[in-house]
């Protein structure tokens, strides 16, 4: 029955079971090294392709350091043709303190912080492995316990995409007994990541792999060549990146210090939903 | 007087965030540095090599291509032109005073001239380089398949790695650390793609591109396919020769396989 009382009750569930938690948070160091580390990578040649080899005369995308008729130098970071100035972050940005130098992405962004192709290779793959392992761990027990029906979005809740989507830019968050299960948009959002980003990512990874393309020539037909691949390699992980800076938001909107204790222990605090009466109490 | 309390809070937390950035930032590259570290990172290799060879069958071909599919412009990398006087002079010559010796682990070793490997059956094959820097081209490469040379001078049972020992030093130092060496295992020494290769797009190949010899592994990374070849040595273990790690770029942190 509805209280008379105006202060929301709050009652702790148990929201992230261990396996959860664990994966959740090796997912976080595997998912940071592996950007910074790819990042590194890509500065070795900062340009990307479409096809199986590259066309140098005409990359989709590709960061570099040009003159000005003064003689200052700039970055430059050009897409489909079109350059933008990008001094300071893409193309030319500070290294080793104060001096300017020609680089992909900016130091602060890549494992090693210096220009060390060999040293990023072993930090990627070595975190790659790592990752996948994880991965497997938590497609295992998300089978073995019925965790991955969670991640399904329901027809119901399809249907009631669009009124979920006014309630976030609204910044009104599920409670009470919504509050327990995932809602249609971080459904959507997981299963996207889980089901489509990372398996593409991983397959277009292995792709730029000789030895893989040699074994699964496969690969090379699905991805359109080995220059598209690493393109989309490229593309799935700005992706990633695009997921986990919204994923954060909604940590920080939605409460980060209960998100971060559920996340940590386990325990969820739902407030209950006054405007709402209660289900099946 | 009151402080304004959420400036100096939020000078607080800025500082801190860049603090902890900094030390996560140096962090890293104190890893990278740190030799214990390094052996962690460096034991997934272990990993690769065995998950690449349960899935990929010692005949696997690397995919070949036609010549539609050629690079109009094939990148060329590391040395271009070495500056050796003994390699220039034989440049100059049109490589006619130039062998392979090829020793080591045999049972009866052996130097060829260009016309002996020539005159051995040849094998021509378009294929994707793949550079270790990400960037891909596709050439046509004619050549005598490395298998068929060695079964001219027989192996030896002992005998696990072929070393390269190239005519070009990519790095100039006084204790010769500098000189470009590669190896390779048996598995790929005796693949079908695997030539020494004296032509590249139906032209002789070129000094920027390894000539007059250069190894094709199609199925791993450009820098294990040497340019400039002068000898190739079978051995048991590559430990006692350059770095130890079989390679001059593995001895600078590359993999030795390079298949991925």
């Amino acid at each position: 029955m509805a209280t008379t009382e105006q202060t929301p009750r709050k009652t702790y569930f148990y929201r992230h079971s261990i396996v959860v938690r664990v994966t959740h948070w090796i997912n976080v160091l595997c998912m940071t090294v592996l950007l910074m580390s790819g990042l590194q990578i890509f500065n070795a040649h900062p340009a990307l392709y479409i096809g199986e080899k590259s066309n140098f005369d005409a990359p989709v995308l590709s960061m570099g350091a040009g003159r000005q008729p003064d003689g200052t130098l700039v970055g430059v970071t050009q897409i489909l043709g079109t350059n933008f100035d990008t001094t300071g972050v893409l193309g030319l940005s500070k290294a080793d303190g104060d001096r300017m130098s020609v680089r992909g992405f900016p130091s602060w962004s890549t494992i090693p912080g210096y220009q060390d192709l060999a040293t990023g290779r072993r930090w990627h793959f070595f975190f790659a492995w790592l990752f996948v392992i994880n991965g497997l761990v938590y497609i295992g027990y998300s089978i073995a316990t019925g965790h991955w029906r969670q991640l399904v979005p329901t027809v119901a809740q399809l249907r009631h995409t669009g009124s979920a989507i006014r309630e976030h830019l609204m910044l009104r968050f599920p409670k009470g007994e919504e509050a327990k299960t995932y809602n249609v948009l971080q459904k959507l959002a997981y299963f996207g990541v889980v089901v489509v980003v990372i398996p593409v990512l991983i397959l277009a990874g292995l792709t730029m792999s000789p030895g893989m393309d040699a074994a699964f020539p496969w690969l090379l037909d699905i991805f359109g060549g080995r220059q598209t691949a690493r393109t989309i390699h490229f593309i799935a992980a700005t992706l990633l990146v695009l997921f986990v800076l919204v994923h954060m938001l909604m940590v920080l909107l939605s409460g980060v210090f209960n998100n971060m204790r559920s996340m940590i222990t386990g325990r969820y605090r739902i407030e209950d939903d006054l405007e709402k009466p209660h289900a099946a109490e | 007087m009151p402080r304004n309390d959420t400036t100096s809070r939020r000078g607080f937390l800025r500082g801190a965030g860049l603090a902890a950035g900094t030390l996560v930032l140096g962090g890293c590259d104190s890893l990278s540095q740190a030799p214990w570290f390094r052996k962690l990172l460096f034991s997934a290799e272990q990993l690769t090599i065995s998950a690449q060879r349960a899935v990929l069958g010692s005949n696997d071909l690397a995919r070949e291509y036609t010549e539609a599919d050629l690079s109009p412009k094939f990148r060329a990398n590391g040395s271009t032109d070495p500056d050796d006087p003994k390699y220039r002079a034989m440049a100059a010559n049109g490589f006619a005073d130039w062998k392979l010796k090829v020793d080591g682990l045999v049972e009866s070793p052996a130097e060829f001239s260009l016309a002996d490997l020539r005159a051995m059956p040849s094998r021509t094959q378009i294929t994707r380089h793949d550079c270790v820097e990400g960037w891909s081209c596709i050439g046509k490469w004619k050549g005598v398949p490395l298998g068929h040379v060695l079964e001219q001078v027989k192996l030896k049972p002992e005998a696990r790695y072929l070393v390269f020992h190239c005519a070009d030093a990519l790095e100039k130092t006084l204790d010769g650390s500098g000189q470009y060496y590669e190896s390779i295992g048996l598995d790929d020494a005796f693949h079908a793609q695997t030539i020494l290769a004296y032509e590249m797009n139906d032209q002789v190949l070129p000094v920027a591109h390894g000539a007059p010899i250069r190894v094709r592994v199609e199925r791993q990374l450009g820098y294990k396919m040497a340019k400039y070849m002068m000898r190739i040595e079978a051995v048991e273990s590559f430990a006692t020769i350059g770095g130890g790690n079989g390679g001059f770029w593995e001895d600078r942190g590359y993999e030795w396989y390079a298949g991925i």
